[in-house]
């Protein structure tokens, strides 16, 4: 399995579609995470929230999800919904690979919301391809010779981490 | 799976810890996050039952220092042990990049020892990774009790590709830092072929 990486310049574009998001949905967060439970990208009032958590809580509510799914016969469920007393989450997955989040309370609506995520999702589908390809691209290069910047990591720089 | 993120020059590694139920894989996670500075963790959340019995998983995210002007943050995770539990545990090995097998110890838990190290390496290969490759660590737990196995024979049973291997008791701390590092070791050095 390849690994996941982020660039600078995609980085700043998805940036752009979830913070545009939040604010079409009026949402109060609204966040991405790989389907292994890394963030990605987050944009909103984060302060009061754990995101790393959510994070992986998310990835295991979508993983849990989807093994339903395959039980029952369907590829995937792309869309979960949980609504709460003030504040409610809109879980959507992007590619197949990517989870789309949003948190929003009453100044917003699951209509709402579920529109405007539609269009930030059809948007990101075309970033996360872009990013597949450079993954593919910078692979290549490497088995052409080219040095990652991990290549020269040692036994001290890892011994260094546990040196408390 | 690793995830590096050159726009916060983060890399992101995921660990699992597996092993047969009760063999000490949450005790393990409850220990690291006890003994490590809170500016270097997040919080330790448990999916357990009302007797804390894990029931999907448990999370620790540990921020384990800079490499090479990269944060290198580690998420460790813990499987339900119970076998009936197979259909969470094989979601949990989603994108893992390093495994830890905790073995317990005691005689009357050796055949739980060995299915549970086939079913790893089953449910591995669903998820398309070998067991034979994947870094990966082999922890003998329950060292103090009187029940406990010589750790040759239990090495002789479980290791099977000269794994780093350790003894541990881990509600004492015993081996649990030692495990991990040899694991996160492993996994960043997976990093220099890529």
């Amino acid at each position: 399995m390849s690994d996941f990486i982020l660039f600078d310049e995609e980085f700043r574009l998805i940036k752009d579609v979830i913070s545009r998001l939040k604010a079409d949905a009026q949402a109060k967060v609204v966040f991405i995470v790989d389907k292994n439970g890394q963030q990605i990208a987050a944009q909103g009032d984060m302060e009061s929230l754990d995101t790393t958590s959510l994070a992986s809580l998310t990835a295991g509510n979508v993983a849990a999800t989807d093994g339903l799914a395959r039980l029952i016969g369907e590829r995937e469920f792309p869309v979960l919904f949980h609504e709460g007393e003030r504040d409610n989450v809109y879980i959507s997955v992007v590619s197949q690979r990517v989870i789309l989040v949003v948190i929003f309370d009453e100044r917003s609506s699951l209509g709402l919301v579920r529109l405007r995520v539609r269009k930030a999702n059809a948007e990101l589908e075309r970033i996360f391809e872009t990013i597949q390809q450079k993954v593919e691209a910078e692979k290549t290069r490497r088995m052409e010779g080219f040095d990652s910047p991990f290549a020269e990591i040692t036994d001290e720089d890892i011994d260094n981490l546990f040196r408390d | 799976m690793t995830f590096i993120n050159y726009a916060a020059r983060e890399i992101n590694c995921k660990i699992v810890y597996y092993g047969p139920g009760l063999c000490g894989k949450t005790t393990n996670l409850q220990y690291i996050y006890d003994r490590t500075n809170p500016a270097a963790k997040g919080k330790l959340i448990s999916l357990a039952t009302e007797t804390d019995r894990t029931l999907f998983f448990d999370f620790l995210p540990l921020d384990l220092g800079t490499v090479r002007g990269f944060k290198t943050r580690f998420h460790l995770y813990t499987v339900p042990g119970q076998v009936f539990y197979d259909a969470s545990r094989k979601l949990i090995l989603k994108g893992v990049d390093g495994v830890v097998f905790v073995a317990d110890s005691q005689e009357a838990r050796m055949d739980a020892n060995v299915e549970s190290l086939r079913n790893l390496e089953k449910n591995l290969a669903e998820h398309g990774f070998d067991l034979q490759t994947i870094p990966y660590v082999l922890q003998l737990n329950k060292r103090d009790l009187p029940t406990s196995l010589p750790a040759d024979v239990l090495y002789r049973s479980l290791n099977f590709k000269g794994e780093p291997t350790f003894e541990a008791t881990a509600p004492l701390g015993v081996g649990v830092f030692d495990t991990l590092k040899a694991v996160a070791k492993q996994v960043l050095m997976e990093l220099r072929k890529k």
